[in-house]
């Protein structure tokens, strides 16, 4: 809660960044932290709100008057058990976590809000040096056993959550290792893989049991599942990618911005085996000497801009077909919402040397003889009439050797698990689940495979959340995990 | 004598809807007049009967001028008189002392009225006495209202003839006290029809008691006998009643057997149910056992608290005490903390407060045995009493001077009843006896001092060689067990034992009441605190702590009869909380035949229900057997609670085992006390002590503090002892807050006293454990109650564990929007909608807005969400009452300039003022500037300059930043004639939502130049609101206020604010009749700048019952047309408006919502300084951040008005007029779900009263009674000075009558020139006589007015500029220093003027003035208490508590020996005067004040001038002192620049 007068006699402060010219060196993280004093005067400027938006517009609720005021006062044990009493991982959310509180706090109305997400990072970094982040197997076991398909954010909250409660988790997942998009999808610049890692590691000392390279479906039987498992966690994501159909998108040098960021993951973490979506193993995609194209101005492309970039590409463009968003908040964006895309944001990546474009279409995808990919013909629209209008005679071609498409995704894959379970789908394709519950009794669904793709601290929210509903189901009655809202202590 | 007990379960008083009978008030006029030789005549008679006609100004009168509230005479039984009557109804009458005469209500009905007679006729002779005969007393009813009428009974008089067999007279009159006792019960259990209109006014051989329901000149006239002048008598004892209710009834009106009564006893339910406790002990010398069994039960069903305060004085009399003692017993001095008291009467006062408690409450009570008459004042002083005694030794006592008048030659002495004093004379002795000499006679009775020897104080019992406490290593299972939350370790226990305060916080609670919640809540959040307002005045426990007391005693002996020193083996506790150790001092305590048992509170947790009541009847068991045993202390323990024994509700086991010992009259024999984990907040100790504990060890709240200690919580170097004391001290401090907040100043007398309402308990649980208390809408019994102990409990110790979840307790959520916490009304969701829709003009969001406000359905947060209306035939919309004619009945909350921002407060007073609806300054005062209105297109920086104008916009023409409604608080800030003049509505703050019954603060942070130079105060000093409003002890001098501000602006309407509680409909009638035009009445919910958390949460009701009650019993007494009803607090919608227009309210105030309009994001950091927003700060640099607009304001009332409209045109009205008080198109809603709310009954709520021809809305205006106002000749006198200014001289006589003599004609002045316009002396009015309350309140700058004479209460109230000189008459010939020429709260709230005054004021002089210039001979208690400003000059005596909470302005007192003990030094510095500039002013006052009054002790000091200076001390704030010198500093430096 912060000094009464914190906000007026402290300026915002998050953690900065290393020169970008230094940065793009490796792929190693490259945030730079505050000192305590500098995350003491942070802490400071919370002003304790009656009503704390910055909670509300936090997806997993988050306390976070309360650790911001235990920074201030320099208690670093008790701010993270108020951090870790909502959010399992604050380590990921901390990293890569767009703050919507931050939008919705309310010192932002008149001033630059307060630093949630560097505070956060702070609180849980520190607590991982103090050794505060120790395995704590449940002191009882239920003898129930439940299976979480797919260990990103969502399963492996869902399984930390189920473990707690005391219930025997086995977590599948078809990749090498653990963490999903997480592992595979972000690159180690902005999320290391060994804070991954120790986050398992530590989950495998409290009991959770991980299979890895098990492909439901495909080689473990979804009957496993069926017959093994008191109840099952769907958690597999969000994984079809959203493609362009236009004439040369078969061209060599055109690719899915996920195998493009996953390949460079594999390469990164000294990992064999680069695979395409359909398990086949694929060629090496590098951007290195190249004129690289990102279609698509979201998370993803900002991660291939980096990624591109540290592979010392000779340009990188990132396009995008929506306008150019305003600067600052408009009618339509009024605090607290988060305006996310709406609002212009420049990610650490684009800073790093990329050029972007805004009402950009693309038309088609031009290639030499050898079919390989040497530029994409695109044009300038106009949204004034509230929809795309190509403007006459405004065609251009710009020059590219490797175009990646970060477009987002359109649902899980339906073939092989969804599919011999037979979970009933929502009109997106994704998995219906009300209150987490499919269509199948004793199969839930969590994240991206339920709600489509999404932050990975709503992918977290969702995990929590869906293990209360399993929790209950295997109870047959309360469930003794804390949600996201109401209490405990209330019938 | 268990088998008694049934006997003292009184019939249901009458209910209707939500109007009982239990919460009517009274307060009054009362006077007495006695020869004291001795002579009994008639003139006595007559002159007794013409005070009381003198004073019908403070009694009432209903819907009906003819029907007056009561009224009555008390005279000694007229023996001659009777010799003369007796034999015409055939009766021989004796002797004097041989027979007794019983003045008698008897049904009218024949059959009844022969029953009733019968009855008596049969106990007269079982009591072995001889009936004479009975008289029917002869009545002429010409004139009488009808209401009176239709409960006239047939007044009789039964003469009775003493046996040969009772020896002496007093013998008799025990005798007659029996029959009259036995037959009263013998009518009552037979029930027949009719029986309830019997009534024994008096039985006595030595008085009788002529009364009813009339106005007081109708006593003379309708009793024909008497005007007989053989009716002859020594003593007259008379009372005027006025009656907050408008049901009064016959027997109500006093006087009593015994006494006549001005004032309120606070806690009365505690005495009553103490006595019936102690029913069951009482044995005596004097009577029989059998007659005793007669007399009970001691305390009449239905009385009025008057009624049972003379039931028991009558007992105790009767038992062998004289009038006096017993007046001691039960009204005592503040003795504890007053050290000049001598040992022996403290030991008089420790030992009878063992024996009872006190009656607390504001009281002066006259009474008479015939032999003795006297008055008594309570502890605090708070009502007016004065008396006279002439050179023919005729004494008069009334609650004002001037009720007869007497040539001023003959007046030998003038005085004033003091708190606490006794004041007698002697009919024997021929004299009055002065206090001190009684009071020896009667301490020293009995050696009180030496038998309170054996008295066992806790620290000196043996220490305990163990405390044994549960682990502490799971303190957190016992915390979930208990309903702990973080919240209340961080927000309320944390700054309780770090600095031993109460939490602070601000805004209104919008959560759901304990009954809606969906979480488990403690038994406590069930209870609401109850306040005093209006029919008596809260406390301040701070700066009036002298009269304050935490000592309570366990022990002694139930027989009230007996004087012995059994009474006084008692164990003393200095303080309610006990400390670990001292409880275990206590539990094995084994002295003086104490002993101790406890008695678990748990329950079995692991087993089926009801088992939460199977344990509720063993802990009652074991009481009971424990007593048999010959325990005295009983200690109810909840610590044995673990995994399988959940904790009984402490509230509910101390309920539960007081109750049963009251029903079984073993109460008295035992002290209960409670060692619980549960309470830790203020509101819970109250609880438990106000259901019948005398102290409470909390044992968890200790560990918790510990735990607290543990996790860094509290500072390392506070050690747990200190923590603890600190708890402990906060407690302490919270405690004497709650109470005074009710006007009860000691807590034995709070002990039992039930001063609580309940929300949400059904009636079978409240009517077992918790007797007696109010629960209008019924509820959860005891299985839910049991469930939801047991949801605590399963939380706490769960059938399995979740590892990451075991170190959190509940946030709670109460206090601030938490996701896990409660649910609020404003929350993230409904403040964004409200905003954007109300800046963008989107009524499609404001929609959005109120459907998240108004779905109620599955998730209950009000009353009115419980609410559905009926269906009706719907008309078009077109047809319904527009926007632009509603918004006009819209009234913005009352938030001070102060409380919240220039920007904020000119920005709802423009958008009010653009819709034709009413802002409100709140209690800041209102910068004048704002006065003219906006002449053409401007900004807001062309009215204040461009540096004040921290948020500048476009103005229109004719706009106003002026507020409508001006309102006038306890403050008094900056209340001017000039104020007051400047508004469309005065309103009167008697209580504020957030913390009713309390003042308020203003820290000096907050009090910057421009608020310091609006509230008349220094920059930079803080400024304190006391909690009662000085002029304002009771209904009566309500309607004084009402009257004076009415004078002081004619054009104004005046109304009252009240906060919903059991009985504020009663109250609401009694501002009806005091002639209020509006009543506005709050919900608990309001919001505030400031208050501590436990009155936000836990005082006051939701306004639906308010608001329902209110209208309810103003309908049924035919009062509803002539008052407006307002409701305000957390109305949010259309939906809400159309509830509180069916519910009864024709008016609509918003605050909260309007604030959330402009900005505010519910920060609650008002008490901070800190909005970010700039809503409630006055710090420059945040007010700068201030974005609201008074569009947004308007838009958001319009969209309020349009959402009305909708509601209405479903609902088929077409005007709100139709809308008002349809209640019955109101229902219960059906289907509700949810676990708790479902349980409720709303019926009470929506009972609906046709009355034909009476109105459901305001129609009629009040009659304000100016035609006969003094001033309409004033005016008349002064036409030409009102035209240009012209000089004037008048003479006038005055009488006490004439009130607020002076105010219009200052309004005039003011209205016509502006303030200070009219140079000193313009006008000159020399008066004679008896001036009346107010005497030129509010009077004005070039208005002098000299009395020679006396004056009343209120004297130069107010003053804004005016002149006072007051002098005794020329001939009269007692020495004035030592007479009392004027009476109470003179200069309250003065802003300027000068005032001379010779002669002794009385108490609380010149309280709250910020700048008046007085001087004065000496003053009474409580001089220049809260006193901000201007010059007090005192040549003689102080009282005590003087400059209490002063943070401004100098008086100057001459010095004697008792000067500095009385000065209370808490905010002010002592200093000798040497200043030159000092010195120079103190002689020119004191010049000033020989030269107009020719003051004898003035020309003294003068002639011995400058020797006489060094006998004056100056009396000098500290924070005053300290902000001039900084203020003194900032000039220098700028004049240094310049």
């Amino acid at each position: 809660m912060g000094k009464d007068t914190g906000f007026k006699e402290f300026p915002r402060k998050a953690f900065g960044y290393e020169p970008a010219e230094e940065r793009v060196k490796s792929y190693a993280e490259f945030v730079v932290p505050l000192s305590e004093k500098e995350l003491g005067e942070q802490g400071a400027r919370c002003m304790n709100c009656g009503v704390p938006f910055c909670h509300s517009g936090c997806p997993l609720g988050n306390i976070i008057p309360d650790f911001n005021d235990h920074v201030y006062r320099e208690k670093w044990g008790r701010a993270y058990e108020a951090l870790r009493s909502t959010n399992n991982f604050p380590e990921f959310t901390g990293r890569i976590c767009p703050a919507p509180c931050e939008s919705a706090c309310v010192l932002g109305i008149t001033h630059p809000p307060v630093a949630i997400k560097t505070i956060e990072l702070a609180v849980i970094e520190r607590a991982w040096r103090d050794g505060a982040v120790v395995a704590r197997p449940p002191r009882e076991r239920t003898g129930m056993r439940v299976a979480v398909v797919g260990s990103g954010p969502a399963g492996l909250a869902a399984a930390d959550q189920l473990n707690d409660a005391g219930h025997t988790v086995v977590v599948y997942e078809r990749a090498e290792k653990v963490g999903g998009l997480m592992r595979y999808g972000i690159p180690d610049f902005k999320l290391p893989k060994d804070v991954v890692q120790r986050r398992v590691d530590i989950m495998a000392a409290e009991g959770v049991e991980f299979r890895t390279n098990a492909h439901v479906g495909a080689n473990v039987p979804v009957s496993e599942l069926r017959n093994g498992y008191d109840a099952v966690v769907l958690a597999g994501g969000s994984t079809l990618p959203r493609d362009l159909s236009l004439p040369g998108r078969e061209g060599a040098g055109v690719h899915p911005a996920m195998e493009f960021l996953s390949q460079n993951n594999h390469r990164v973490s000294g990992l064999p085996g680069l695979r395409n979506q359909r398990g086949e193993e694929i060629a090496e995609i590098l951007a290195t000497g190249k004129n690289v194209l990102v279609i698509g101005g979201g998370d993803t492309g900002s991660d291939c801009v980096g990624t591109s970039i540290r592979q010392k590409a000779k340009s990188v463009l990132q396009i995008e077909l929506l306008p150019k968003p305003p600067e600052g908040r408009t009618e339509k964006t009024p605090w607290p919402t988060h305006p996310g895309p709406a609002m212009l944001s420049t990610s650490s990546s684009q800073a790093e040397g990329c050029t972007r474009d805004w009402s950009v279409g693309s038309k088609e995808i031009l290639r030499d003889a050898a079919g390989k990919v040497v530029g994409v013909r695109a044009v300038r629209l106009d949204w004034s009439a509230g929809k795309p209008v190509e403007i006459e005679g405004s065609e251009y071609v710009i020059p590219a050797e490797l175009v990646l498409l970060a477009m987002g995704f359109l649902s899980p894959e339906h073939k092989g698990l969804l599919e011999e379970l037979g979970v009933e789908k929502d009109e997106r394709g994704n998995v219906k689940a009300q209150n987490y519950a499919t269509s199948v009794p004793g199969i839930f669904s969590a994240g991206d495979m339920r709600r489509g793709q999404s932050l990975v601290v709503w992918a977290i929210s969702e995990g929590r959340e869906a293990a209360r509903s399993v929790d209950a189901y295997l109870r047959g009655g309360r469930s003794l995990l804390a949600a996201k809202s109401g209490s405990l202590c209330q019938a | 004598m268990r088998e008694t007990t049934r006997l003292n379960e009184r019939p249901d008083p009458v209910v209707h809807g939500l109007y009982d009978e239990n919460f009517e008030h009274d307060a009054c006029g009362v006077g007495f007049i006695a020869d004291l030789n001795g002579n009994r005549t008639h003139d006595i008679v007559s002159k007794g009967i013409e005070i009381l006609v003198n004073l019908e100004h403070r009694g009432a009168s209903g819907a009906e001028k003819n029907t007056g509230d009561g009224a009555g005479i008390l005279t000694q039984l007229p023996h001659a008189f009777f010799l003369k009557v007796g034999p015409k109804a055939g009766i021989k009458v004796p002797a004097p002392g041989h027979y007794g005469v019983g003045q008698v209500f008897l049904p009218k009905d024949p059959k009844a009225q022969k029953r009733a007679k019968d009855i008596l006729e049969r106990c007269i002779d079982e009591c072995g006495q001889n009936l004479l005969g009975w008289r029917e007393v002869p009545v002429d009813p010409a004139g009488i209202g009808p209401t009176a009428l239709s409960g006239e009974p047939s007044i009789w008089q039964v003469f009775v003839g003493r046996s040969s067999e009772v020896k002496d007279p007093e013998s008799f009159e025990r005798k007659l006290y029996v029959v009259r006792k036995y037959a009263e019960r013998s009518v009552r259990e037979e029930g027949f029809e009719g029986s309830w209109d019997f009534y024994v006014c008096s039985l006595s051989y030595k008085t009788i008691l002529y009364k009813g329901m009339l106005t007081p000149p109708q006593v003379g006239s309708y009793f024909v006998d008497l005007a007989d002048e053989a009716f002859q008598s020594a003593i007259a004892l008379v009372h005027s009643r006025f009656s907050t209710n408008t049901m009064p009834t016959w027997p109500l009106a006093h006087p009593f057997r015994t006494l006549a009564h001005n004032g309120e006893i606070n806690t009365l339910r505690g005495n009553r149910n103490w006595m019936t406790a102690r029913e069951g002990s009482l044995r005596s010398d004097l009577f029989s056992d059998d007659e005793i069994k007669k007399i009970l039960p001691v305390v009449e069903a239905h009385g009025s608290d008057s009624a049972t305060l003379d039931n028991v004085v009558e007992l105790l009399v009767m038992g062998g005490r004289s009038i006096p003692h017993v007046m001691m017993m039960l009204i005592p001095e503040a003795w504890e903390k007053d050290q000049e008291m001598t040992p022996e009467k403290k030991a008089f006062y420790e030992y009878h407060g063992a024996l009872i408690e006190p009656w607390d409450g504001p009281a002066s009570v006259a009474f008479t045995d015939g032999h003795l008459i006297g008055a008594t004042l309570d502890r605090n002083g708070l009502r007016p009493s004065r008396y006279m005694l002439t050179k023919d030794n005729i004494l008069v006592m009334a609650s004002e001077a001037g009720v007869l008048e007497f040539p001023p030659e003959d007046v030998v002495l003038k005085g004033r009843l003091q708190p606490g004093r006794m004041f007698i004379a002697s009919l024997d002795e021929h004299r009055i006896i002065p206090d001190e000499e009684i009071k020896h006679r009667i301490c020293g009775r009995k050696p009180y001092g030496e038998w309170l020897g054996n008295k066992i104080v806790v620290s000196e019992l043996p220490a305990p060689r163990e405390i044994r406490q549960p682990s502490s290593e799971n303190v957190i299972d016992r915390q979930k067990a208990f309903g702990y939350t973080l919240e209340d370790l961080r927000f309320l226990m944390e700054p309780m034992a770090r600095n031993g305060e109460e939490a602070i916080g601000s805004m209104g609670t919008d959560v759901p009441l304990a009954v809606l919640s969906d979480k488990s809540q403690v038994l406590f959040n069930y209870f609401k605190q109850l306040f005093a307002q209006v029919t008596n005045p809260p406390i301040d426990p701070i700066r009036e702590e002298t009269v304050m007391s935490l000592t309570s005693y366990v022990g002694g002996e139930g027989n009230l009869l007996q004087e012995n020193e059994g009474h006084a083996r008692i164990i003393e506790l200095t303080q309610p909380i006990l400390t670990n150790d001292e409880l275990e001092r206590l539990r094995w305590v084994d002295k003086n035949g104490f002993t101790a048992k406890t008695i678990s509170i748990v329950f079995k947790a692991t087993e089926g229900e009801g088992r939460l009541k199977k344990a509720l009847d063993r802990i009652r068991r074991q009481a009971v057997d424990a007593i048999d045993e010959g325990y005295e202390v009983i200690i109810l323990s909840d610590k044995p609670v673990d995994s399988g024994h959940a904790a009984i509700p402490s509230l509910l086991a101390v309920g539960a085992v007081h109750h049963h010992l009251i029903r079984l009259g073993l109460r008295s024999k035992v002290g209960l006390i409670v060692e619980t984990g549960e309470s830790r907040e203020v509101h819970h100790f109250a609880l438990l002590l106000g259901y019948g504990a005398s102290a409470v060890n909390p044992w968890l709240a200790f560990q918790t503090i510990e735990d607290m200690r543990r996790r860094k919580m509290l500072p390392d170097e506070l050690t747990q002892q200190k923590a603890e004391y600190h708890y402990i001290k906060a407690v302490g401090k919270g405690l004497l807050k709650i109470m005074s907040k009710m006007g009860i100043s000691a807590i034995p007398s709070y002990i039992g006293a039930q001063i609580f309402e309940a929300v949400g308990l059904g009636q079978e649980l409240v009517e077992e454990y918790f007797t007696g208390t109010p629960s209008r809408v019924g509820g959860i019994e005891l299985d839910t109650l049991e469930k939801e102990t047991l949801l605590r409990h399963r939380f706490a110790f769960p059938e399995a564990h979740v590892e990451d979840y075991d170190d959190d307790i509940e946030v709670g959520g109460q206090y601030q929007w938490r996701q896990r916490g409660e649910r609020h009304m404003l929350n993230p969701d409904t403040i964004h909608k409200l905003q954007q829709a109300t800046w963008k003009n989107d009524w499609k969001l404001f929609k959005e807005y109120t459907r998240l406000i108004d779905d109620q359905a599955a998730a209950p947060i009000t009353l009115r969400g419980l609410l559905d209306f009926t269906n009706g035939t719907a008309v078009p919309l077109e047809e319904v009452e527009s926007v632009d004619a509603i918004v006009k009945r819209f009234a913005s909350g009352a938030m001070s300039f102060g409380s919240i921002s220039w920007e904020a407060h000119t920005t709802i007073a423009i958008a009010m003022n653009r819709l034709g609806g009413k802002s409100n300054t709140g209690e800041g005062g209102e910068d004048s500037r704002r006065f003219k209105t906006v002449e053409k297109a401007s900004r807001v920086s062309d009215i204040i300059g461009v540096a004040d104008a921290l948020a500048d916009y476009d103005l229109r023409a004719g706009d106003s930043l002026r507020s409508a409604i001006k309102q006038v608080a306890s403050g008094r800030f900056g209340v001017t004639s000039h104020y007051l003049v400047n508004a469309d509505e005065l309103q009167i703050k008697m209580a504020q939502g957030a913390k009713p019954g309390e003042g308020g603060q203003l820290p000096g942070h907050k009090v910057d130049k421009w608020i310091g130079a609006t509230r008349h105060s220094t920059p930079g000093v803080g400024l304190i609101s006391p909690p009662p409003h000085h002029d304002i002890y009771s209904i009566e001098d309500l309607a004084q206020l009402i009257y004076d501000l009415k004078n002081s602006n004619t054009h104004a309407r005046i109304s009252v604010k009240l906060v919903a509680e059991v009985g504020v409909g009663t109250v609401a009638a009694g501002v009806a009749k005091a002639h209020s035009d509006v009543i506005l009445i709050s919900g608990h919910d309001g919001g505030t700048g400031a208050s501590p958390q436990t009155s936000i949460k836990h005082a006051g009701l939701p306004w639906e019952l308010g608001l329902a009650e209110a209208h309810q019993v103003l309908v049924r007494n035919g009062l509803r047309d002539r008052v407006v009803l307002q409701t305000d607090g957390m109305l949010r919608t259309g939906r809400d408006i159309a509830i509180a227009a069916m519910l009864g309210a024709e008016e609509w105030g918003v605050a909260t919502a309007a604030l959330v309009v402009m900005g505010c994001i519910m920060m609650r950091k008002c008490h901070l300084n800190t909005c970010p927003v700039g809503v409630a700060t006055q710090d420059p640099e945040l007010r700068k951040e201030f974005k609201g607009r008074p569009e947004y304001v308007e838009t958001f009332f319009r969209f309020l008005a349009q959402d009305l409209r909708e509601q209405m045109a479903v609902l088929g009205f077409r005007t709100v007029e139709e809308m008002v008080g349809r209640a019955d198109r109101l229902a219960p809603r059906k289907g509700i779900t949810h676990w708790k709310a479902r349980t409720l009954k709303l019926e009470n709520l929506l009972h609906r009263l046709d009355v034909g021809s009476h109105g459901q809305f305001c129609c009629t205006a009040q009659d304000h009674g100016l035609d006969t106002a003094l001033d309409n000749e004033l005016l008349k006198m002064a036409a030409a000075t009102l035209r240009d200014k012209s000089p004037m001289q008048a003479e006038i006589r005055l009488r006490n009558v004439n009130r607020t003599v002076g105010t219009i004609l200052s309004a005039e002045i003011t209205r016509r020139f502006g303030p200070d316009a009219l140079p000193e002396d313009t006008v000159r009015i020399k008066a004679t006589g008896t001036a009346g309350q107010s005497f030129m309140a509010f009077g004005v700058q070039g208005v002098t007015m000299e009395i020679e004479g006396e004056a009343n209460d209120y004297f130069g109230k107010g003053l804004s500029g005016g002149k006072l000189i007051l002098y005794p008459p020329k001939s009269s010939t007692f020495d004035p220093r030592e007479n009392v020429i004027v009476g109470n709260v003179s200069f309250y709230g003065a802003t300027s003027g000068e005032a001379y005054i010779m002669g002794k004021a009385g108490e609380r002089f010149c309280v709250r003035n910020s700048g008046a210039k007085v001087v004065v001979e000496s003053v009474g208690d409580h001089g220049c208490e809260y006193m901000t400003g201007g010059r007090v000059v005192i040549l003689g005596d102080i009282g005590r508590n003087f400059a209490a909470g002063m943070s401004g302005g100098v008086a100057y007192l001459l010095e004697n020996e008792r000067t500095r003990s009385r000065v209370n030094p808490a905010m002010v510095a002592l200093e000798q005067v040497v200043d030159a500039e000092d010195l120079i002013e103190l002689k020119d006052l004191v010049e000033r004040h020989a030269e107009y009054t020719g003051s004898k002790k003035a020309f003294e000091l003068l002639a011995r001038w400058p020797e006489a200076a060094k006998s004056f001390i100056k009396v000098m704030p500290v924070d005053y002192k300290r902000a001039l010198r900084e203020q003194a500093a900032a000039v220098a430096t700028v004049g240094g620049k310049g």
